[in-house]
């Protein structure tokens, strides 16, 4: 799967959970860096927004693939990110064939203790 | 944020230039009133989040708009006090236009005693046709904001 390049700014790596599903992995560095020893509350936000799409390509790719274009996001954020890789995930509570309403998770030990969670909805042009 | 809240004097934001994650998004400050603040975010191939069209990802305009928004609140309360992002939700009510620069501008709503609520546009040149609607929240962890007059 391709990733756009501002998921290479923010130095994000995809990787794959046992079933299959694509998980992001970002590193703890200068360029994703806030307040001193804290990730930027948008850094944060741009891996939720990668995940999304991530696991939108990933679902769209077994339905013959589409463009996907951001219609909204609501971010909350529930923990400081700390000097440590954070994950993230997207998991889609529905995919339309015109909207897809995904939910993303970023957590750094505890997948059950998350950093940021984002509830985001996407436009679907199916090819 | 970037920003040494025991440190610095609010006109220091005008010269600032930004560290961490704003700095390599190319950050920087625009303009500012009595009420309302404006960044700057330099188009880049590095932002891109479509391919096909050349649009920048929605992550880096959060960033933007989550910086704007807490300067937003420093600038209504006339000095820093450290604060959490609790929440902040982006409308995209259309693309930005691919090579050109983004001004997010913020204002501050109210500062309550531990709680903020702020409000953004980010817009590529005129105010009048927005890309993005910004709503963001703050909280002091601990402690409280320096009170303002309503």
């Amino acid at each position: 799967m391709k990733l756009p390049p501002y998921a290479a700014l923010l130095g994000a790596q995809l990787e794959f959970a046992g079933d299959g599903t694509p998980i992001m992995r970002m590193p703890f560095g200068e360029d994703v860096l806030g307040r001193p020893g804290f990730l930027q509350g948008g850094a944060i936000s741009g891996l939720l927004e990668v995940a999304a799409i991530a696991a939108l390509r990933h679902a769209l790719a077994e339905e013959g693939g589409g463009r996907i274009k951001p219609i909204n996001a609501t971010v909350d954020f529930m923990r400081g990110g700390r000097d440590r890789d954070t994950l993230a995930a997207g998991i889609i509570t529905r995919l339309g064939n015109r909207v897809a309403n995904v939910e993303a998770v970023a957590w750094q030990d505890d997948r059950a203790r998350p950093i940021a969670a984002a509830r985001m909805n996407y436009l679907i042009e199916r090819d | 944020m970037e920003f040494d809240p025991k440190t610095m004097a609010l006109q220091a934001i005008e010269t600032r230039t930004f560290g961490g994650h704003g700095g390599r998004l190319g950050i920087r400050f625009h303009a500012r009133g009595e009420d309302w603040i404006e960044l700057a975010l330099p188009y880049s191939p590095d932002l891109i989040g479509d391919e096909d069209s050349g649009v920048i990802a929605s992550g880096p305009i959060i960033a933007m708009m989550d910086i704007a928004t807490s300067l937003a609140v420093w600038n209504r309360t006339k000095a820093f006090a450290p604060h959490a992002t609790l929440d902040l939700r982006v409308d995209y009510l259309r693309p930005a236009r691919p090579g050109h620069d983004v001004i997010g501008r913020a204002e501050c709503l109210r500062v309550a005693r531990s709680i903020s609520f702020t409000r953004g546009i980010a817009h590529d040149g005129d105010l009048e046709d927005p890309i993005a609607h910004v709503t963001a929240t703050f909280m002091v962890p601990s402690g409280t904001y320096p009170k303002v007059p309503r």
